[in-house]
């Protein structure tokens, strides 16, 4: 790259922003097919399912990942949890002028590498560059084409009264990586986000489990959030057994520390898993046989519930409502 | 407005000190606990070691209740 | 310190307590940390017959009055004004914005987890006023203390504290000239840290237990023993339960500290109006950190939300669910008063943690 930073005129569609696209994107990502269109023609078969997230995580580099790491996986686990097998992606990228050429490269990489180990592609973009101060370096929108096998039905409204409910493995760990870069906390084996794109995960337990009713990717707001809505989609009531939820300890002590709810901190690298008693064991088994899913645990139960509530049975035995989050989670003293 | 942790101190240099607990490092103040020594445990507040936090005494507190439920079987 | 969140301890503790025979009392917690405990480990569930455990005024930002909230939030609204603050000022709701509300607009917001890190920002960029809210109760304020003396040692021009700081022995003696029925007190764990178990004395002379109590659900679960204990039998003294962190006479160095960088001065508290000598005001020798001082704004007029009795609630006259906007109108999601919006207001700690039907 002859320049070092974006500059506005990387945006403005003339040659400096042909030069970014070829060395910088299709260079790292390849290009879609036939090459040079603005639309890519994609195959697949069996049911279509589509979604679309944008990434606007700061820092973007953070333990553990950063935002190109993040963008592939957050589209490829949306695509998952709804059973599909992702087909292609696509990315939109807004870049602040004066970000550093350098770091978008590593972003770029970042994208392909993950997009390799999750068996996709990223077959179409958009760039576009903003005035300095408009962006935080770097937005990154992603969507995602995925088709579910024959067979699989899972959707947030499958919850049924008696379905056993599993979460993948350590909740909070992504949430506290990124703020303890801004926090300056140090871990001693440090606090690393979970960022992990889980397709091949889910495909291995859809074929132990075939029956699975739902499956969510619990992000921002958490565990308790994202159990919240499949509680309301299904018109169910779900209830969690606050010490069977796997909390990595030095998450539970920066939590403690900062006055946050590690039920609370998102997450980019699990998956819910409800699933009928029957299947429940050999669901349970899939998963901790795959290194993502490898500390998975039975965590609650679906219940009938005319409130649609989520419930938390603590260590006292005493059970208490788990409601949605409202507003950030802020790190409190108090 | 409470909310501290008793964490071990395992570094310090001057009026700061580096506390860890439960796999968490981070800095502190030291300088209103006197003769503060690496291995003592303080609690945490806003940054702020407030006091040490004596092991001793928390064993007896605990060995208090647990006489107090064998007294009550 | 898990072995105080032992589950068959936990589950002992709270059995005996259950079935302890102990005459119908009201005992009043006055720290956040406090409320929200109770609440989350649902210790209620594990009082005998006829005891109540009521909230008063711990929680610092739901006792900081409404005119003070809204003169900070003012401050946010001059040139080149950044305001530090710990986490739980954001939400709570001044009279015509909250901070967060503010920052949407355009004012520089700075979160922090300690003091010392709004001195460093101001050491970072000598174009920015750094204006820290001194909230919280004498916990807290010797933090805010070494903060002002780094600011000082440092030649820290562009570096001053809203000073709010309170205390909590004047706001408890105040609560027994109240209408409030309070037989005993669960005293603040760490507040006792900094000022000694002595300090409660006065309230014990006056007939009403107290005991210093940690946080863990087993520290709770003791010290409400041990009040109950008290009670039985006709005794009204200072215990500490919280020994492995208490001292009779507290922190000296810590207290040595308050008493130069700050004095005491009357103080207004929601709920509770001026109290004499309840608050801290900035020591002469650091007027120059005092942005009370340094900065002429004119906040709006201060008008305290309609309908809202955060005031009863703090000074345990109410249980939260008594008050007529309770889940209804005042909800975390839309809050009405600080106590709802405070994540250590009581309001906020029943609605979250209420138990399921």
């Amino acid at each position: 790259m002859s320049e070092e930073r974006i500059l506005l005129a990387h945006g403005d569609g003339g040659e400096l922003m042909a030069e970014l696209i070829e060395q910088v994107f299709v260079a790292r990502l390849g290009t879609g097919d036939p090459p040079g269109d603005d639309a890519a023609r994609i195959e697949g078969d069996g049911r279509l399912v589509f979604t679309t997230d944008g990434f606007v995580v700061d820092p973007i580099f953070f333990p553990g990942g950063d935002i190109g790491k993040l963008a592939v996986c957050g589209t490829v686990n949306d695509l998952a949890a709804a059973g599909a097998r992702p087909v292609a992606l696509g990315a939109s990228f807004i870049l602040e002028e004066g970000l550093v050429i350098s770091e978008l490269e590593r972003v770029v990489d970042s994208m392909a590498r993950t997009a390799a180990e999750a068996g996709v592609r990223v077959v179409c973009g958009d760039t576009k560059v903003v005035p300095r101060g408009t962006a935080d370096g770097i937005y990154v929108t992603t969507s995602g084409v995925g088709t579910v096998p024959v067979g699989v039905a899972v959707s947030g409204a499958g919850a049924r009264p008696g379905d056993v409910v599993l979460v993948s493995g350590t909740v909070g760990d992504h949430g506290l990586a990124v703020l303890s870069v801004r926090e300056g906390l140090e871990f001693e084996s440090p606090i690393v986000s979970d960022c992990a794109p889980l397709a091949g995960m889910v495909a291995a337990l859809l074929e132990a489990a075939p029956g699975v009713h739902v499956l969510r990717d619990p992000t921002r707001g958490g565990l308790a959030t994202a159990l919240n809505e499949i509680a309301r989609q299904s018109g169910v009531g779900i209830e969690v057994v606050e010490s069977a939820v796997p909390v990595r300890e030095a998450v539970g002590t920066a939590c403690e520390l900062l006055g946050l709810d590690p039920l609370y901190v998102a997450n980019e690298g699990k998956m819910i898993v409800v699933v009928p008693e029957g299947e429940a064991e050999s669901a349970l088994a899939a998963l901790k046989a795959h290194p993502l899913g490898a500390e998975s645990a039975v965590i609650g139960r679906v219940m009938e519930s005319a409130r649609s509530r989520v419930t938390l049975r603590t260590a006292l035995g005493t059970h208490r409502i788990l409601d949605r989050q409202v507003g950030e989670q802020l790190p409190r003293i108090c | 407005m409470c909310l501290a942790i008793p964490m071990k101190v395992v570094e310090i240099d001057g009026p700061v000190a580096q506390v860890e607990e439960g796999g968490v490092r981070r800095e502190a103040r030291v300088d209103l606990i006197d003769g503060v020594k690496v291995g003592d445990y303080v609690i945490v507040h806003a940054g702020v070691a407030i006091d040490r936090l004596d092991p001793e005494e928390a064993r007896e507190t605990l060995k208090l209740f647990e006489e107090m439920l064998k007294a009550a079987e | 310190m898990s072995e105080f969140r032992d589950t068959d301890l936990v589950r002992g503790l709270a059995e005996q307590l259950k079935h302890m025979a102990a005459p119908p009392a009201t005992l009043m917690e006055v720290c956040g940390t406090h409320t929200v405990a109770i609440a989350r480990y649902g210790l209620r569930e594990a009082l005998p017959e006829g005891v109540r455990l009521i909230s008063g005024p711990g929680c610092p930002v739901c006792v900081t009055p409404q005119d003070q909230i809204d003169l900070f939030i003012a401050l946010g609204g001059m040139e080149g004004v950044t305001l530090a603050t710990f986490g739980d000022m954001v939400r709570v709701p001044g009279t015509t914005q909250s901070l967060e509300q503010a920052r949407a607009e355009g004012a520089d917001v700075l979160m922090v987890y300690s003091p010392m890190d709004a001195v460093e920002a101001a050491a970072k960029d000598h174009e920015k006023q750094v204006v820290f809210f001194g909230i919280g109760f004498e916990t807290t304020a010797p933090a805010v203390a070494l903060a002002i003396l780094e600011a000082q040692r440092r030649g820290l021009g562009n570096f001053s504290v809203l000073c709010a700081h309170k205390l909590i022995p004047p706001a408890m003696m105040a609560l027994l000239e109240s209408e409030v029925r309070v037989d005993g007190f669960i005293c603040p764990g760490h507040v006792s840290v900094i000022i000694g178990s002595e300090a409660y004395e006065p309230v014990a002379a006056r007939g009403k237990p107290c005991v210093v109590t940690g946080f863990e659900p087993a520290d709770v679960l003791g010290a409400v023993g041990m009040l109950l204990r008290q009670l039985a039998e006709g005794r009204s003294e200072v215990e500490v339960e919280y020994s492995r962190a208490v001292r009779p006479e507290g922190n000296r160095k810590a207290q040595e500290l308050l008493g130069r960088v700050f004095r005491v001065a009357d103080a207004r508290w929601r709920g509770l109006g001026t109290l004499p000598g309840s608050g801290y005001e900035l020591a002469e020798e650091f007027a120059e950190f005092d942005a009370a001082r340094r900065f002429e704004v004119e906040p709006p007029k201060s008008v305290e939300p309609r309908g809202c009795r955060c005031g009863e609630v703090l000074t345990g006259l109410i249980d939260p669910p008594e008050c007529p906007l309770f889940g209804k109108a005042c909800t975390p999601r839309k809050p009405v008063g600080s106590c709802m919006v405070s994540s250590e207001g009581a309001c906020q700690a029943w609605y979250r943690y209420r138990r399921s039907e």
